[in-house]
């Protein structure tokens, strides 16, 4: 099977590491990975602050990239939220909405594409805290939301459970949002940083030596309110424990 | 010019006071916590949800009808219709029918819409006293504050508030914040009232149109006093309240409480459907702004609003930065949706007060896509170059370079030795806001696009299938 590579612009310049975990994962499941050399964002960013003609040219630049690809595959919730519900800033022509759809976020593309349940050289030895991003969790459908009456299921954890010598706390309040959000982070800073203490907090008192989520853009947050707490939780991405990251 | 609410600025300032921050998280979160196991408990609710959506959906789509039924069949029980325009219409017609009666004592029981037209202040410059006769309405009337919470008006406010208030309004010992000893207070100061008042006031939860009856969903009683003891009874109702049949009542109020608060139902379920021999009955029905928003192709879902304020004690936001930050009626994610339509620019801020979290639209008991109609209030509100300059600069700025391979590379490959390039454009910002209370991500050594073309260096990478201009060429 053959799948493209989107890198998004903050894992490629803040989090490489991420971006290589995701990278080796998907080829020790014998997936051949291209990953287009022009690509820069999604558009998110832009969009999210009501600017989609902002946006319009950094859209059409990742339809081009990505286009005639049957998979694309990202470790970012919110980033394969953009692309699939809000890339509309660009004529929306078979091939922008062919990449739409094949657009798809790592853990969903492990669990619901390649249907992998069993990660053999994957070991962490840790208590973590799963972090499921609002995008990744309401908007992708990743896990049962804690408001939403229907049966439980959660598609990172039943991927986590398959690593070795890995141990679950809960936290309180398991899907309250972190506070990212975009640029809601310095525009309603005070909110965001009181959310991402709160969220540490919470983690940290169910007793997580780890928080581990598929978006990195939330435990940038997290890892940086967590640092100047003073507190001792570490951050993961999911790619990485999966790809047999060892702390 | 008005100007903008600056929502960030007031949500700074409650979290400083920390004790009444973390109650009031702590309080609401509560109620959400409560509205889950509720509803939790009916294993249909899921299904009621999409019930109460579609009967909003059918009534609002046929709203002129369902409004001239329900007239008729008001009158023929014997209340007077009278239909407003808009917030001040609705003040002079309520002022006209108490005056006409020289009526000085108003006693009334909670109404969102009597707050969104200012009636109160309009009244008592008239010579009317007004008398909120909800509890928590009561204290924020008061203490000279709108309500902060569209079910629980005083939430932010702790009992030692309370306390204070009390004692300086209406005589309490300042000492004593023992809250039966307060709510009884607030009872016995408010009963004469009732007694003496030439007039009552409620809103209105629902509307029935088949019957003419106005529906009042309460858990003090207050509102019943309110109709039954003052020889006059004006009811306040917007337009999109109205429902098709009793029938379905049973879907909202099913929903109603169990959104708010957690509890199966309101202690009171009141049908107001004709005067009692000797009363008069007069009906408002208000739009004030609903008829535009209806016509609004992306926004006139959240006329379907049943204000049960499960959006707000969800939300994260509103929770850490308290009803009052948002300078408007309406607070939280469903004030976010509705006040811009009240008045844009002075609202502009309000849907950024936002993670897009979406966990509103999960508890909305009539389905309103409360989180994407966020995200289509920024599209408008930047359309009409209603964002702070500073932001407005930042998306150009980024835009640019994020549609270019070139100028991207440039930024990001170009900042591994300081700080990269993305906290600053995404941060960027002249107070830099991001590191008041947050340490910056350390600048990696290399790109993970750098990383690749060491070491996945093939040719199986390929270029774009067309050229873009300037930029568009891979290394």
């Amino acid at each position: 099977m053959k799948a493209a590579l989107f890198i998004p612009c903050y894992v490629d310049a803040l989090f490489p590491e991420v971006g290589i975990a995701t990278l080796e994962l998907l080829e020790r499941l014998g997936v051949e990975v291209e990953y287009p050399l022009d690509q820069t964002c999604c558009g998110q960013p832009m969009a999210n602050n009501g600017c989609e003609r902002d946006a319009a040219k950094t859209e059409a630049l990742f339809a081009r990239n990505f286009a005639g690809y049957d998979y694309i595959v990202t470790p970012s919730g919110s980033c394969t939220h953009h692309v699939r519900e809000n890339l509309t800033a660009i004529p929306q022509t078979a091939t922008v909405q062919r990449v739409r759809r094949s657009t798809y976020e790592l853990v969903e593309f492990l669990h619901d594409v390649l249907e992998v349940r069993e990660f053999p050289w994957a070991e962490f030895r840790h208590t973590v805290g799963l972090h499921v991003g609002c995008a990744s969790l309401r908007a992708l459908r990743l896990a049962k939301a804690s408001e939403v009456n229907e049966p439980a299921f959660s598609k990172p954890m039943a991927l986590l459970s398959a690593v070795k010598g890995i141990k679950f706390a809960s936290p309180k309040r398991p899907d309250e949002c972190c506070g990212f959000g975009g640029t809601f982070s310095v525009f309603e800073e005070p909110v965001s940083a009181k959310m991402g203490y709160d969220k540490v907090a919470d983690h940290e008192s169910a007793g997580a030596e780890y928080i581990v989520s598929g978006d990195m853009s939330c435990l940038m947050h997290q890892k940086g309110c967590a640092e100047r707490m003073g507190s001792k939780v570490g951050f993961i991405h999911i790619a990485q424990v999966l790809n047999g990251a060892r702390r | 010019m008005t100007r903008r609410i600056d929502h960030s600025e007031a949500a700074s300032r409650f979290i400083k006071a920390k004790d009444h921050a973390e109650f009031h998280d702590r309080r609401l979160w509560d109620l959400r916590g409560k509205r889950d196991r509720e509803s939790a408990a009916l294993p249909e609710w899921e299904e009621l949800r999409t019930l109460a959506s579609g009967i909003k959906d059918h009534a609002l789509t046929h709203l002129a009808e369902y409004l001239e039924e329900f007239e008729r069949n008001a009158i023929a029980n014997g209340a007077t219709v009278h239909w407003a325009r808009d917030a001040a219409e609705h003040n002079q017609v309520v002022h006209g029918i108490l005056a006409a009666r020289g009526a000085k004592v108003l006693v009334k029981s909670k109404s969102m819409l009597t707050d969104e037209c200012d009636m109160r202040p309009y009244l008592e410059a008239r010579g009317i006293e007004v008398m909120e006769t909800d509890l928590g309405e009561r204290i924020q009337q008061l203490d000279g504050e709108p309500p902060s919470h569209i079910v629980v008006p005083a939430v932010h406010k702790l009992r030692g508030d309370v306390a204070r208030v009390f004692s300086e309004k209406i005589g309490t010992d300042p000492a004593k914040s023992d809250v039966h000893y307060l709510a009884e207070s607030q009872r016995g100061h408010t009963r004469p009232y009732f007694l003496e008042a030439d007039a009552g006031m409620t809103g209105a939860n629902f509307a029935i149109a088949e019957t003419g009856t106005i529906v009042v969903c309460t858990n003090e009683g207050n509102a019943d006093l309110s109709v039954h003891l003052p020889k006059l009874y004006i009811a306040s109702v917007g337009i999109e309240k109205v429902i098709p049949k009793v029938e379905h009542l049973g879907v909202f109020v099913r929903m109603l409480s169990r959104s708010a608060l957690g509890s199966p139902i309101t202690q009171l379920t009141s049908h107001f459907r004709r005067p009692r021999p000797g009363q008069e009955m007069h009906i408002v029905l208000v739009d004030n702004g609903r008829m535009e928003r209806l016509g609004m192709a992306d926004f006139w879902y959240s006329l379907k609003c049943i204000r049960c304020g499960a959006c707000m004690n969800t939300c994260p936001v509103y929770r850490r930065s308290g009803g009052l930050s948002y300078g408007a009626t309406y607070s939280g994610p469903i004030g976010v949706i509705i006040d811009p339509t009240f008045n844009l620019r002075k609202f502009s801020s309000l849907p950024f007060a936002s993670t897009l979290n979406g966990s509103c639209t999960n508890v909305c008991p009539v389905r309103i896509n409360i989180h994407e109609q966020i995200y289509k209030w920024r599209q408008v509100i930047a359309g009409r170059s209603q964002l702070p300059i500073v932001k407005q600069e930042a998306m150009r700025a980024a835009g640019k370079v994020l549609a270019s391979p070139k100028l991207y590379r440039a930024a990001t490959e170009a900042a591994t030795t300081s700080l990269s390039v993305m906290p600053r454009a995404v941060a960027y910002n002249p107070l830099n806001a991001w590191g008041r209370q947050r340490e910056l991500p350390g600048a990696p050594k290399y790109t993970f696009r750098q990383w690749y073309l060491k070491n996945r260096a093939k040719s199986s990478s390929r270029t774009p299938p067309r050229g873009d201009g300037p930029g568009s060429k891979s290394k």
